[in-house]
């Protein structure tokens, strides 16, 4: 398949994996920021051709798993309510609450729809003007001008029936955090070359200035991958820091700017609660003022939810690189995919989802 | 589970967590984990006998006194299946055809030839009288194609709003040949794993035409009877023929880890060598969904013994039924009980069971 197939050749992968091991000469742990690159690393088996001095650790870029707690029994609160359509994304579906996830109270007779775009639920409201359409807008820079979209087109349309259960989550903080924690380990980034499309790399040269390491931006194949690894471990071993762009057939330094301005246009930036990490300034977007109305926290007065964790579950340190899954004591014993103790271990892009299913038995 | 909730029943015994499924979830019927779950810790122990313990696609009965087998005793494969696709019509097919072949087919996969089958039908109130003569001459040419008969049934209607226009439910029945034996214990070390040709067609197909999802595509199911491809193995090299699954719901990925599981080998898979359509592989990108585990309805696994695999993979590839067919990988004594492949950059990864239904990705 063309421009998927260049990025799978095992030829060039090996070519890559060669020029690794010849560049690597002591330990070094990167932090790959994406779940959707965790999953590639994992899935295509790069993390078992690498040298054993190189450990990667897995980032917070999963939405699914770092959508709050409370945000999530928010979302089941309101997708319990007889006159609502709950509309979301497939991957948010299995996300366990406290008691329950958006599949549970579907089987109960919740209208839980998934919807392949957040336009397709501007649609639902429209076509059920005696319903209230709900969408849970998550994810990162990568998703949310769609979301911001869907909302400026409802308003645009005068819909008085479409909300969103707004969690958007931003990097350049979550990147800030990890860095300046103290046991933080990261000491090259991966960063994700999808929000990047969007929103350039402006922002993280003053994020490798301060912190003095190697940022490489990078794709999702696994040639991608390999090539960040490579740039990143180069950078490391010659003592650089600063910004790459592994991703150049997708990524510009401005990034995508009509998208951008949308977004400023409908969200603003406000402190954000990161599941199993708590709280990061300036990390998430709201509604602006003048789009308020299209709040479902407040239109269904779910903001006073509130939930614990559960106490076994370490997903808070795997989200911060600080652990890997199978350190977890419940990992694939009290905790496995079918009954889930956290986040990371639902979503298709979780790293303790991508360990159980790939990688739980040494393979030779 | 929690002191206060109220038992089912059967809660008292049941090993299924009630606690953490107080209800049916759609994934218990889609083929993966849960699915598997349902069937072993419920309904297995629930109805314990030794044929429904080979968990093969139908059960195979000695024909004059159940399941005691004697040599030379006549033997009859049983299956049943029910169908609730939607949407009814899709590319290449509809619910009619559908319930043919996937019956007669776990009737094939027992190594046995199809004679006839039953047809259940559950109508909603309100269904179109033309639609339903489109769903029965469907099934009346499968049937015909497949060389079996309907030769009895049975009709229900439910209140309108209580269905999805039709259900149907098919039984079908078979001869096995003298000194056939298939069994999903059947693999071992060495031996050759075969797929008819390319995955994952009928699960993108169908997932084409969903409300909500519409994509174009000209991809159709691949649905079709399947025996004529066991009946060249059962002629050319029955001895050397192990297992035959049919890998629907679950896909090839919880097809092979049945096997694995039940023969207790590993399976080693190279995933260039699968067969994969470049618009399955488009649709399969685009959604975040693992070809391995979209269901197909005309593909066929079989486990041959090493030395005479290209020679099953010459007669299949001889059929239309069979033209791309392929070896996909092998049976390892490494990772005894999982699935393994080996990826296009020449990673190694498990394929596990699939747990729950594939949801599309966020981004």
């Amino acid at each position: 398949m063309r421009f998927v197939d260049e990025y799978r050749s095992e030829p060039e992968a090996r070519k890559f994996v060669d020029a690794i091991h010849g560049v690597v000469t002591k330990p070094w742990s990167l932090m790959e920021i994406c779940g959707g690159q965790t999953h590639t690393l994992i899935k295509s088996g790069i993390d078992r051709l690498l040298p054993e001095q190189v450990t990667l650790v897995h980032g917070p870029g999963c939405p699914v798993c770092v959508t709050p707690l409370e945000q999530i029994e928010r979302a089941l609160a309101i997708a319990r309510r007889p006159e609502v359509i709950f509309t979301s994304f497939g991957d948010m579906l299995r996300v366990p609450g406290t008691s329950a996830d958006l599949l549970s109270v579907k089987s109960q007779g919740g209208d839980v729809r998934i919807v392949y775009s957040p336009l397709d639920a501007v649609k639902l409201a429209e076509q059920n003007p005696n319903r209230q359409v709900v969408f849970f807008a998550v994810g990162f820079e990568t998703t949310a001008p769609a979301n911001a979209m869907s909302v400026w087109t409802a308003h645009r349309q005068g819909l008085e029936n479409f909300s969103i259960l707004c969690s958007h989550v931003l990097v350049p903080p979550a990147m800030e955090a990890i860095l300046s924690a103290p046991h933080n380990q990261v000491q090259g980034f991966m960063a994700a070359g999808h929000v990047c499309a969007v929103m350039g790399y402006w922002q993280y040269g003053p994020i490798a200035d301060k912190y003095e390491i190697p940022i490489v931006v990078t794709g999702f194949e696994p040639l991608d991958l390999l090539q960040g690894c490579y740039m990143t471990l180069k950078a490391l071993e010659e003592g650089r820091s600063g910004v790459e762009n592994q991703y150049t057939r997708s990524v510009t330094y401005e990034g995508n700017r009509p998208a951008q301005r949308l977004l400023r246009q409908v969200f603003e930036p406000c402190d954000r609660a990161w599941r199993g990490i708590g709280s990061i300034p300036e990390s998430g977007y709201r509604l602006r003022s003048e789009y308020a109305t299209y709040d479902a926290e407040t239109r269904f007065d779910v903001g006073d939810i509130e939930a614990a964790e559960s106490e076994e579950c370490i997903a808070g340190e795997i989200l911060q690189g600080l652990r890997k899954p199978h350190e977890c004591s419940a990992f694939g014993s009290k905790c496995t995919p079918e009954n889930p103790l956290g986040a990371p271990m639902v979503s298709s892009e979780g790293a303790c989802a991508a360990y159980y299913h790939y990688g739980r038995v040494k393979v030779s | 589970m929690s002191d206060k909730d109220p038992l089912p029943r059967f809660a008292g015994s049941c090993p299924i967590p009630i606690s953490d499924y107080p209800m049916v979830q759609m994934a218990h019927g889609g083929g993966g984990r849960l699915s598997q779950m349902l069937i072993e810790k419920l309904f297995v122990p629930a109805f314990d006998n030794p044929v429904l313990e080979n968990l093969h696609d139908g059960a195979v009965l000695g024909l004059s006194s159940g399941s005691e087998r004697s040599p030379g005793q006549q033997r009859l494969a049983f299956s049943t299946d029910s169908f609730v696709v939607r949407p009814l019509f899709f590319p290449g097919g509809d619910i009619g055809s559908l319930a043919v072949h996937g019956t007669v087919n776990d009737v094939a996969m027992c190594g046995a030839k199809p004679m006839a089958i039953s047809a259940g039908f559950i109508l909603e109130e309100g269904f179109a009288m033309g639609d339903l003569w489109r769903i029965v001459e469907s099934m009346r040419d499968a049937a015909l194609e497949a060389g079996v008969w309907v030769v009895t049934g049975d009709t229900k209607v439910v209140d309108k709003g209580k269905g999805d226009g039709v259900y149907i439910n098919t039984t079908g029945v078979g001869l096995l040949r003298d000194g056939v034996e298939i069994s999903p214990e059947g693999a071992s070390v060495g031996d050759k794993i075969l797929i008819n040709g390319p995955i994952a067609e009928h699960g993108i197909a169908i997932m084409s035409v969903r409300e909500g999802l519409e994509f174009e595509t000209r991809l159709e199911t691949d649905s079709a009877a399947l025996y004529p491809l066991v009946e060249l193995l059962l002629d050319n090299l029955p001895d050397d023929l192990r297992v035959l699954r049919d890998p629907t719901r679950g896909g090839v990925a919880s097809a092979l880890n049945e096997i694995a599981g039940q023969s207790n080998a590993g399976v080693l898979l190279e995933e260039d060598r699968i067969p994969l359509s470049e618009e399955v592989r488009g649709a399969c990108e685009i959604l975040g969904f693992d070809p391995l585990y979209v269901a197909n309805e005309g593909k066929c696994l079989a486990i041959i013994a090493a030395d005479r695999a290209e020679e099953a993979l010459e007669l299949w590839r001889s059929h239309r039924l069979g033209a791309q067919a392929a070896i996909i990988g092998e049976v390892v004594d490494d990772h005894p009980g999982r699935v393994v492949l080996r990826s296009s950059i020449g990673g190694l990864r498990v394929v596990d069971m699939l747990s729950g239904e594939q949801l599309p990705r966020i981004c």
